[in-house]
């Protein structure tokens, strides 16, 4: 008997909506989970405490701090980087062998794994340039993870500003620089802010590259020569060596709502730059 | 901006365009001095294909943990390469717009929870129902390929579903003008026009599980042997690197390179695949 | 009020941290076994509010790379936690500043009390594969050790001898994960040191022993290895001067209330 388009249709909607549910649920399940958990401990006098005992008691202070210098310090280096490449590929070459070899260094950058980073940033940032476990020598290993990231969103939105602005801008009698600095780069601006966020969010929620470079000191740091320990770093160590359920909980509430806010302020603006564009 | 002329604010650029591949060449080149050394001296065909991995006893062999390290991703692909495909397919040929435009956001933004957050709730809940559920350890090859399979979900739905908006639309219109039913459309005339992006964010899924860490190192149990099954504890080559690093020094430090350098190939690999799988259908822009 | 000010109080505190200005301060790295870390933590804590011109930092890492990183100056104050150094570590001097005792520990719904020597080799080579072999229940026996390198391991495996560690052992990386995990298996079994023993998993009888501070004092119980601060030469005076803190009478002591065995 042939069974009908009809039936195997159906059949197909409810295998197909049925799969879209399960990835749904399982996704809300962990956010839902973490809150749930991590909400009722979760207080400003526990983000602006210090721990106490290894962060057994007490807050999530130093590690606070560490989670907001960090991802700083790696965008506010690897931004120029990206940006610049970015406007060198866009405005100043047209495509050549040269471009693509960019592009696809670019692309594998985006690849490795993040503790091949931390492999580097030890060898190279803590242990040859001799700058140790320390705020530069993780901001630095963040800088060169997240710089794809920057370069291709910025890309993306250094395209995106119409033709007409750049024709208007040198109609005027304005030089390549004086256009991208006055016409362009302000025009892609929430696009460029979109990378700059998305960094911010995976600097935030990476764990492997920055135990082995910024190290995992509690104390509050002084200076970027010293060490630190983000949010993520200080859960993984509290829920692994058992220190405290409790206080893991509160922190991964805390590091899943920095991160998820931080992207969505991302998603936003490259909605916005989207928009635009169609 | 007088600081530099238009000549030097180009050359500036020039040389920061730069920065990304001297970064990438300069990793290259860092893990590779610290791990090539020593798989010449070692010989690659034992480093790559011998069991015994006792650095104490001088014995680097990470065969098990290549053998691991393919099963973790092939079990992670097999979970949620189905589930996202899916997902994509539903949400675009079967779902209004105004739903999938709302969808995939949400989906995207999921991908931004720290691995370390999956990890640990495959140590509470997974690991725990997998060892009164099947025996065993729980902490195990299926804890890690579940836990992998359901991080990589965000990644296969956003990637399939650009790939599948791209196809045009009168591609559709054809197949369903000729009588066919939605289904029939989305399988024999949009996803197989999709098909390189969707294998795309196949492989890039790929690239991530093996990479992956962290969740991993805390639900895979981390033995050094051959899975004999799925419930059986395993160690991955990026687990072997994080566990093993904080305590190693001279030759087994230099082994623990090594495998870095073996994982930096296979992403790379993997990432060169997928460039050129996405590159085919799309063309330079 | 006092909940308003804190916020304002960190707000302040975090300028201060990105503007920063830090005070000229001695700085003193500590790394190395994790073990000792904890430890290290609260004696640095206590040493720094009465030398408020000093600043130590504490880092794990594990004892390999307290040796390393003492000898390559990333750590002015490397910790070890190894019955025997490395030959490599010749080049530093080694204060032994406690001991520490290694609990072989169980979960606690495991009915098996003790064991000895032999079933602890037994079990970690991986011969005896099912708790009914030693007077427990019929469940496999899930073996979980720590990475090649830890100075727990390697110690664990030199006092008991004849360890060939079983390929299905579960390995983690630190004494908190090997005691998560077994509080987390009914089945499983490994060793930590004495001084992170809770409530969540049972330490077993060696050889008849309980692992307590008055026998590892005492001598009879054997599981115990010596805790080594590595300085590279002689080290600076600042250095010298904490050190002799961890061996005075205060610092022993909290070594001691802390569950770690002082060094006398």
């Amino acid at each position: 008997m042939r069974i009908l388009p009809k039936h195997t249709q159906r059949a197909a909607i409810a295998a197909l909506g049925g799969a879209t549910l399960l990835t749904l649920s399982l996704l809300v399940f962990i956010i839902v989970f973490v809150l749930e958990k991590g909400l009722p401990v979760l207080s400003l006098r526990f983000l602006f405490t210090n721990p106490q005992d290894m962060g057994r008691a007490g807050g999530i202070f130093p590690t606070l701090v560490g989670s907001v210098v960090l991802p700083l310090l790696a965008v506010a280096i690897a931004t120029p980087l990206g940006v610049g490449t970015a406007v060198y590929l866009t405005e100043y070459t047209r495509e050549s062998r040269l471009t693509r070899v960019i592009r696809f260094g670019t692309d594998c950058l985006a690849g490795i794994p993040s503790i091949i980073f931390g492999l580097f940033g030890f060898i190279f940032f803590v242990t040859t340039l001799r700058m140790g476990w320390s705020i530069i020598s993780g901001g630095l290993t963040l800088a060169f993870m997240i710089l794809p990231t920057i370069i291709r969103t910025t890309e993306e939105a250094v395209r995106a500003v119409p033709r007409a602005y750049r024709e208007v801008s040198y109609s005027l009698g304005a030089t390549r620089w004086q256009t991208v600095r006055r016409v362009i780069l302000p025009n892609a601006l929430p696009g460029i802010v979109t990378g700059v966020m998305l960094g911010v969010g995976r600097s935030i929620g990476e764990t492997a590259a920055v135990i082995f470079t910024a190290g995992s000191s509690l104390r509050l740091p002084s200076s970027v020569f010293d060490s630190t320990r983000t949010m993520a770093v200080h859960f993984y160590i509290l829920a692994r060596e058992g220190i405290s359920t409790e206080n893991a909980y509160g922190t991964a509430a805390a590091l899943v709502i920095a991160v998820l806010s931080v992207n969505l302020i991302a998603y936003w603006l490259m909605n916005r730059v989207m928009a635009r564009r169609s | 901006m007088k600081l530099f002329g238009e000549k030097g604010v180009e050359r500036l650029l020039t040389g920061i365009a730069f920065s990304a591949i001297s970064a990438l060449l300069l990793i290259a080149l860092f893990i590779f001095s610290e791990g090539l050394p020593f798989i010449m001296r070692y010989g690659l065909r034992g480093f790559l294909f011998s069991s015994e991995w006792q650095p104490q006893a001088g014995q680097f062999g990470i065969f098990p943990m290549i053998v691991a390290t393919l099963w973790v991703t092939l079990g992670a692909i097999a979970i949620g390469a189905p589930l996202g495909v899916a997902g994509a397919v539903f949400l675009t040929e079967f779902m209004p717009r105004p739903v999938m435009r709302a969808v995939k956001p949400t989906i995207e933004l999921l991908a931004g929870i720290p691995s370390v957050v999956y990890g640990f709730i495959g140590v509470m809940v997974l690991a725990p129902l997998i060892r009164s559920t099947f025996g065993g350890p729980g902490l195990s090859l299926l804890a890690a390929s579940i836990i992998l399979g359901v991080m990589i979900l965000p990644t296969v739905i956003s990637i399939s579903i650009d790939a599948i908006m791209a196809v045009p639309q009168s591609y559709r219109e054809g197949s369903l003008a000729l009588g066919a039913t939605t289904w029939q459309t989305v399988r024999m005339v949009t996803v197989p026009a999709a098909r390189s992006g969707i294998i795309a964010s196949i492989i890039l899924a790929m690239g991530r599980a093996v990479g992956e860490t962290m969740a991993v190192i805390m639900v895979a149990g981390n033995a050094v042997k051959l899975p004999g099954s799925a419930l059986d504890s395993v160690r991955t080559l990026t687990a072997n690197i994080a566990l093993e690093m904080g305590y190693a020094t001279g030759t087994h430090r230099q082994a623990l390179f090594a495998t870095g350098v073996v994982l930096f190939v296979v992403v790379m690999a993997l990432n060169s695949i997928a460039g050129l799988a996405i590159r085919q259908k799309a063309g330079r822009r | 009020m006092n909940k308003m000010l804190q916020p304002t109080t960190g707000a302040l505190l975090l300028a201060i941290v990105l503007t920063g200005c830090g005070r000229q301060k001695t700085s003193i790295t500590m790394a190395g076994s994790t073990a000792f870390q904890p430890f290290a933590e609260k004696l640095a804590e206590q040493y720094m509010i009465g030398h408020p011109d000093i600043s130590i930092t504490v880092q794990g890492g594990g004892s390999a790379v307290g040796i390393q990183s003492a000898l390559s100056g990333a750590a002015q104050i490397g910790m070890a936690d190894l019955v025997q150094l490395p030959p490599e570590a010749k080049d530093l001097t080694a204060v032994p500043v406690a001991r520490d005792g290694i609990a072989v520990v169980v979960n606690p719904a495991n009915t098996v009390a003790g064991l000895t020597m032999a079933q602890i080799r037994g079990i970690f080579n991986g011969t005896i594969r099912n708790w009914k072999d030693i007077g427990g229940a019929d469940a496999p026996i899930t073996v979980v050790s720590r990475e090649a390198g830890s100075g727990t391991r390697t110690s664990f495996e030199q006092i008991v001898g004849g360890i060939a560690l079983s390929k299905d052992a579960l390995i983690q990386d630190s004494n908190g994960t090997i005691r998560e995990t077994v509080a987390n298996d009914a089945n499983a079994v490994g060793y930590l040191s004495h001084g992170l023993l809770n409530e969540k998993i049972k330490a077993l009888q060696a050889d008849g022993r309980d692992c307590t501070t008055e026998a590892i004092m005492a001598g009879t119980y054997t599981l115990v290895r010596p805790i080594y601060l590595l300085v590279k030469g002689t080290g600076s005076e600042q250095i010298t001067a904490f050190i002799d803190y961890v061996l005075s009478p205060e610092g022993q002591q909290t070594i001691k209330s802390n569950g770690l065995i002082p060094v006398k």
